[in-house]
């Protein structure tokens, strides 16, 4: 198929960027989203252009490197996949497709389609871990975990932390990404020691790094490659109203590990 | 710093304030929509209802300081939190598709400042007086009908209530989100009291001016 494309170009950081329009010829029905981006790159190198700059890695799904908004959905149309799963088999010869990186103030572009976010991390450093003994490894089931919050709490940890909820987010919110990332740790017991201090903290590191808040649209729902679910923001509203409201061993103001 | 600044200065601290004020302010119109519907059953029953009201002034007042507190408390959150939002992309998206987000939601941050003016003006209108043509303060089934026989402010209050109940739809949805209210057992019946609620304000507010309009209230 022939595919008109609209890709964002930006030199760096502090280049202003624009979009560029590509025609591609020869696009194959099995090729992912990202292998026809291969595709345009060998021919743009060729003509001896720079070529389009993405990022990914495992190019299996399960990675949270890639990551594009494709006519204007995170990770594109089709449902609980990452956009290097998102095959061209879903576009139609002809198509004209827009290829945007994912936009928050959060997320600087560094290069054309590829974002920093490392905000994410940034976060998960504020709170998303839990104490555990050095040494060798426990027992197999040592810590009994019934079957139906091990099944939850791995709902939650299927979070590859891509950043597609905040791409989708019409106000630039963290907030999936946070609940996912709070909730697969406050349902385990080993998370528990740390619970009331992580919400605290997370939310506070959020907001530092300038994400948007929560209005419940579920965009990000909508397009998680993963579908996590907006239940679990719901469960982080809980946690941090026990720890800001009903937990006095946490002083108020004070968030560890927040700035 | 005191506990409840600490709380409020977080986004979610906020909107739990809000969904908080959101309850106080959607039982005020569940009962300002009960009572006025007694417009159905006469003139006397309605004014009576406005008697009763104005001889218990620490009621009213009680429930006017509350509702007023409440009022600038929901804007004050509403706009602190939406100018962080406005923020949070500076660069938009040249192509947006939304997927979940809803009309009702998308314009909650428009239906909000223009059902706090129509609120501003529905108050000079029919509690002051000031910004009605023939306005007696014993007699607010006549002040009705009189007000809602001008077309133009009849269709102000239709608008206004229509917005009320797309502001409800949402707001009574999302305000168990905000408030961890969360759970397989009750999550399908969080959107069904959100939809029922908001049509039977929405339907119960509008009756009135179109009941004039029409000439059935007279």
């Amino acid at each position: 198929m022939k595919l008109t494309l609209h890709i964002w170009r930006q030199k760096n950081r502090s280049d202003e960027g624009r979009f560029v329009t590509y025609e591609l010829a020869d696009v194959d029905d099995h090729m992912s989203l990202l292998e026809m981006l291969d595709l345009l790159n060998e021919r743009l190198i060729g003509k001896g252009e720079e070529p389009v700059a993405f990022e990914h890695d495992c190019r299996e799904g399960i990675c949270g490197s890639c990551g594009l908004v494709i006519n204007g959905i995170a990770h594109g149309k089709e449902k609980g996949t990452t956009v290097c799963q998102l095959h061209m088999r879903h576009f139609a010869d002809g198509d004209v497709v827009y290829i945007e990186p994912f936009r928050a103030r959060a997320f600087p572009v560094i290069k054309d389609l590829v974002v920093d976010r490392s905000a994410f991390d940034r976060i998960v450093q504020a709170g998303g871990f839990v104490s555990a003994r050095t040494g060798s490894a426990p027992d197999g089931n040592a810590v009994p975990v019934a079957k139906p919050v091990a099944d939850l709490a791995m709902d939650a940890a299927e979070c590859i932390g891509c950043g597609a909820c905040v791409a989708a987010c019409p106000n630039g919110a963290a907030m999936l990404f946070l609940a996912a990332k709070i909730s697969h740790l406050g349902l385990l017991p080993q998370g528990q020691p740390e619970r009331s201090a992580r919400a605290r903290a997370m939310v506070s590191r959020m907001e530092y790094e300038g994400f948007g808040s929560c209005t419940n649209y579920r965009e990000c729902e909508a397009v998680c490659p993963k579908r996590i679910s907006v239940n679990f923001i719901a469960r982080l509203n809980r946690d941090f109203m026990k720890a800001s409201l009903f937990n006095e061993t946490i002083p108020a103001g004070k968030a560890a590990g927040g700035a | 710093m005191h506990w409840i600044a600490a709380f409020y200065r977080s986004t979610v601290g906020k909107k739990v304030v809000m969904a908080a004020t959101g309850i106080l302010l959607f039982g005020f119109v569940v009962v300002h929509m009960l009572g006025n519907l007694q417009i159905y059953q006469g003139p006397e029953k309605l004014n009576h209802y406005a008697a009763l009201l104005r001889s218990a002034p620490a009621l009213v007042w009680g429930a006017r300081i509350v509702l007023g507190f409440s009022v600038l408390v929901h804007i004050l959150a509403a706009v602190q939190l939406t100018l962080r939002n406005w923020g949070s992309r500076p660069v938009k998206y040249q192509v947006r598709a939304y997927q979940e987000a809803d009309y009702a939601a998308r314009t909650m941050v428009w239906s909000g400042p223009i059902i706090a003016v129509f609120v501003g003006y529905h108050l000079l209108h029919l509690t002051l007086g000031t910004a009605h043509p023939d306005f007696d303060p014993e007699d607010v089934y006549r002040n009705v009908v009189i007000g809602f026989q001008a077309v133009p402010v009849a269709l102000t209050y239709v608008v206004a209530n229509l917005l009320l109940g797309f502001h409800l739809y949402h707001g009574l949805w999302s305000l168990f989100q905000t408030l961890g209210l969360n759970h397989p057992a009750y999550n399908t019946a969080r959107r069904v009291f959100a939809a029922v609620f908001a049509a039977v304000i929405a339907a119960g507010n509008v009756s009135i001016p179109v009941a004039v309009l029409t000439g059935l209230v007279k």
